[in-house]
């Protein structure tokens, strides 16, 4: 009788198999070094960082929704409308910057919070709750901007620059956004609580777990997340933009699920999201690089991005 | 009814099934080390072992769900691979999983005729599935509507509706996992009715179970399993305590060393609850020391009465106080804070995170008082997991092994030792030792006594009547949604129990 091969596989393959989007990162970095003599430089590489932050942020939000079995759409019209608040209250109304800044954050809170309560009050699936919101929040960003640009007061605009001459804002903030949402769900109540919903809900609920209202931070914290995001894209631009970050939900929800989270919740790390928002970014550049065209590059990331789930999918068929 | 003719034309007594050095390893444990098994026609085999011995392993591969690293199964003496249900289901091997396989959103019927509902016009014909679903729970003798979504049955008659679909496939080779382990004793009868027809018809069958006392009534011939191997085969009417020593190695004095403690305060006070149609006018109290056993027919209200006493549901009438704390309705955590535990019956939907690890699951009770300033003491709960699971004598790999992977009895141990851990003043234990051997549920009814000893109550609804008898110090029996009456457990007999269960309650506003 044949042996089953996957069932005995030593320490370093299973290493392998559970940190898949880390080994195709590096052989991607690897392959596009060899390819284009560019891509290796300090430049490039940190222009890739900034190219990955604001889809990391976004994502590193969206982790914390995926792990609790949710999904949210609404993260980028909530990162334009957050920082259409920011820009508008600092310009048009006058504020100082930083309350400008809190109060663009409490919209990306208050944001998810209504999308959590819809789910977890109103019973809505977490995909048309959010939908909604994409389109709501989206409607406000075009409404408050009416449909033009904002400039962002300059103080803010400086997260676009860099650190002395070389370390880029962004690439920093989504670095310690990372290390927050990595805590979050490791060492806080609320991480653990929303593995625990993600796996099970009932037996969650049955625990003594709020249900609704871890569900209330979860989503939250996505919205936090979406609005940092958001502040961060602008500054890079320093301009607010109503129509910016559209479509981005879409590559921070990949990012996720590159990572290793799974979209039926329960499994998802900050480092997976990290790891698979770079891919992303490493994959762009490169194409670009190698002057793919745009459309090419459409292609070839949602092969890479089925590709991904493919692979985990063999992989947990295979231990079970 | 349905009878197979292949069945019946094969001789009793010949040999329909071996297994050869069967060897099947997962990452970090050999779940199988070399087993050994024939099976002949028209008999019921017994397999017989703990928790995690391998005996779900073995029939998985009969089965065609796993495939064996080495070793070989004959069928009619021939050497088969079995590479799937298909595979299985050509050779004539049903099987009932001990983990159902049902699908929770799809009805009865349509659960029964998964795969092959009946078609006309190349359409599903609805007419006819309800009718053969119909015929087939007649048989089994369980009353629900075919159209019922599986989701919404009890644990009970989901394993009813899982036998029924296995006697669908009209197999010559019958694979019974732990089939009675949350039946009570009328639908034991039932099943093993419908067992020894099908025996009698030459179908042979493989019977798992940890009720010993089921091997002597039901069973032929017994094939023990230790640690992966095959140990023994015994005819089925060796004495208790030698199956009991081949399978543990160590004998066990007593299997149920209940040590009563001096009752105390009411903790657990219930009055007139009430659900419409559910349960009717229910009222009882528990008292610091006690354990008080609910014993009583499936369907009767058991499990829904403990679930909205625990707030997991609602109630139209009545209170539910705990320590002098009357608790809102509907709410697990003001329950839990009042000092209220309940350990649900379904372990697999309701009480474990299954892709979690262990240690996860065994925290996740006590990960709120094990959180300081929103962050949790993951060491501190790492350590009391450690603990439960010595005590329980849990089988793993270790405390990151995921749930998903335990052995059945073993998962079981995950769901009552999270709640071990928390240190409930009034513990519901919902059929605590379904699925788990002799040898563990000694540890688990020590444990129980070391509560009543502390002062804390449990209460223990349980379908196995000799547990029920042999734990509790007074016992409540329900029947139709309403209490019908309470018992002592010293010198009430099993049948005094029955008597009562099957009461036919006037004016009982529950079906
Ligand atoms: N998919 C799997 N991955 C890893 N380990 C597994 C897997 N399936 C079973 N095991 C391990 O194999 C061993 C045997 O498990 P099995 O389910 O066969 O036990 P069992 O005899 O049926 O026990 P029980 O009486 O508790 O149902 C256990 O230690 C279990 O943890
Ligand atoms: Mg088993």
């Amino acid at each position: 009788m044949s042996s089953n091969v996957l069932a005995r596989r030593s320490p370093a393959a299973s290493w392998f198999a559970e940190n898949g989007a880390l080994v195709a990162l590096v052989v991607l970095v690897v392959a596009l070094s060899l390819l284009s003599a560019d891509f290796l430089s300090v430049t490039n590489l940190l222009n890739v960082g900034v190219q990955a932050a604001v889809t990391a942020i976004l994502a590193f939000g969206a982790t914390f929704v995926i792990v609790t079995g949710g999904i949210d759409l609404s993260v980028g019209s909530v990162a334009a409308l957050s920082a259409i608040v920011l820009a508008w209250t600092a310009t048009s109304a006058g504020l100082p910057w930083p309350v400008a800044t809190a109060v663009s954050l409490a919209v990306g809170v208050v944001c998810g919070l209504v999308n959590a309560a819809l789910i977890a009050y109103g019973k809505l699936p977490p995909f048309i709750a959010t939908l909604a919101m994409l389109g709501i929040a989206r409607g406000l960003a075009l409404v408050i901007s009416q449909g033009s640009p904002i400039a962002m007061p300059d103080a803010v605009s400086t997260l676009g620059g860099t650190f002395g001459d070389y370390l880029p804002i962004p690439v920093v903030v989504m670095v310690i956004m990372g290390l927050i949402a990595a805590v979050v769900l490791n060492r806080t109540y609320p991480g653990r609580a929303m593995y625990a919903i993600g796996g099970n809900e009932e037996a969650a609920r049955l625990s003594g777990i709020k249900v609704n209202r871890q569900k209330l931070i979860t989503y939250a914290l996505s919205g936090a997340f979406a609005a940092v995001a958001g502040i961060v894209l602008a500054s890079r631009l320093a301009s607010a933009q109503p129509q910016a970050a559209a479509g981005y939900e879409l590559d921070a929800i990949a990012a996720v699920v590159i990572g290793g989270a799974s979209l039926s919740g329960g499994k998802g790390r900050a480092l997976g999201t990290f790891v698979g928002a770079l891919i992303l970014a490493v994959l762009r550049n490169g194409l670009n690089l190698l002057s793919v065209s745009a459309f090419w590059q459409q292609v070839v990331i949602g092969v890479v991005i089925a590709l991904a789930v493919l692979v985990d999918t063999l992989r947990r068929r295979g231990t079970n | 009814m349905m009878s197979s003719d292949k069945a019946r034309t094969r001789a009793h007594g010949t040999e329909i099934l071996r297994a050869e050095g069967l060897r099947k390893g997962f990452p970090g444990v050999q779940a199988l080390d070399g087993v050994d098994l024939t099976l002949r026609a028209g008999e019921v085999h017994v397999l017989l072992g703990e928790n995690g011995a391998g005996k779900s392993t073995l029939i998985k591969i009969l089965s065609g769900a796993y495939r064996p690293d080495a070793g070989r199964v004959l069928v009619d003496g021939q050497p088969v691979e079995i590479r799937g249900a298909g595979d299985a289901q050509r050779l004539g091997i049903a099987t009932i999983y001990q983990e159902f396989n049902l699908v929770p959103q799809l009805t009865v019927a349509e659960n029964l005729s998964l795969g092959r509902p009946p078609r006309r016009f190349g359409l599903v014909d609805r007419k006819r599935m309800i009718e053969q679903a119909e015929a087939l729970l007649d048989r089994v003798g369980v009353d629900v509507d075919p159209r019922t979504p599986v989701g919404r049955l009890g644990i009970a008659r989901m394993q009813m509706v899982e036998i029924a679909k296995a006697l669908a496939l009209d197999a010559r080779v019958l694979i019974m996992d732990e089939p009675t382990a949350v039946l009570t004793t009328g639908e034991v009868e039932k099943l093993f009715a419908i067992v020894r027809q099908l025996r009698d018809d030459g179908v042979s069958i493989v019977f798992i179970t940890h009720h010993l006392e089921e091997i002597a009534e039901i069973g032929d011939r017994v094939t023990v399993l230790r640690d992966g191997r095959s140990v023994a085969e015994v005819p089925a009417g060796t004495p208790q305590d030698e199956l009991i020593g081949v399978m543990v190695g160590r004998p066990i004095d007593q299997q149920y060393p209940r040590q009563a403690a001096g009752r105390g305060e009411p903790l657990l006070k219930v009055s007139g609850l009430t659900r419409t149609g559910v349960f009717d006018d229910v009222s009882f109290e528990v008292r610091a020391g006690e354990v008080v056993g609910v014993a009583g027919l499936v369907g009767a209200g058991r499990t829904e009465v403990a679930r909205a006493v625990f707030g997991a549901d609602s109630y139209d009438a009545g209170e539910v106080v705990v320590r002098g704390r009357r608790l809102p309705k509907g709410d697990v955590h003001a329950a839990m804070e009042a000092g209220l535990g309940l350990v649900p019956e379904d372990r697999k939907g309701q009480g474990l995170v299954l892709g979690a690890d262990i240690g996860e699951n065994l925290g996740l009770v006590t990960m709120r008082a094990a959180t300081r300033a929103g962050f949790v003491d993951r060491a501190g709960q790492r350590g009391a997991a450690a603990k439960v699971a010595e005590q329980l004598g849990i089988r793993m790999t270790g405390l990151d092994q995921e749930v998903r992977t335990l052995s059945g009895g073993n998962q079981q141990k995950v769901v009552i030792g999270k709640w071990l851990v928390a240190d409930a003043h009034v513990l519901i234990l919902d059929e605590p030792t379904r699925g788990i051997d002799v040898g563990a549920k000694v540890e688990i009814y020590q444990l129980v006594n070391e509560l009543t000893a502390a002062g804390r109550a449990v209460l223990m609804i349980s379908s196995d009547l000799p547990e029920i008898l042999g734990m509790s110090d007074r016992i409540l029996v329900m029947a139709r949604g309403r209490l019908v009456g309470e018992l002592p457990a010293a010198g009430t007999t099993q049948d005094d129990v029955m008597a009562l269960a099957v009461t036919e309650v006037e004016g009982s506003r529950v079906q």
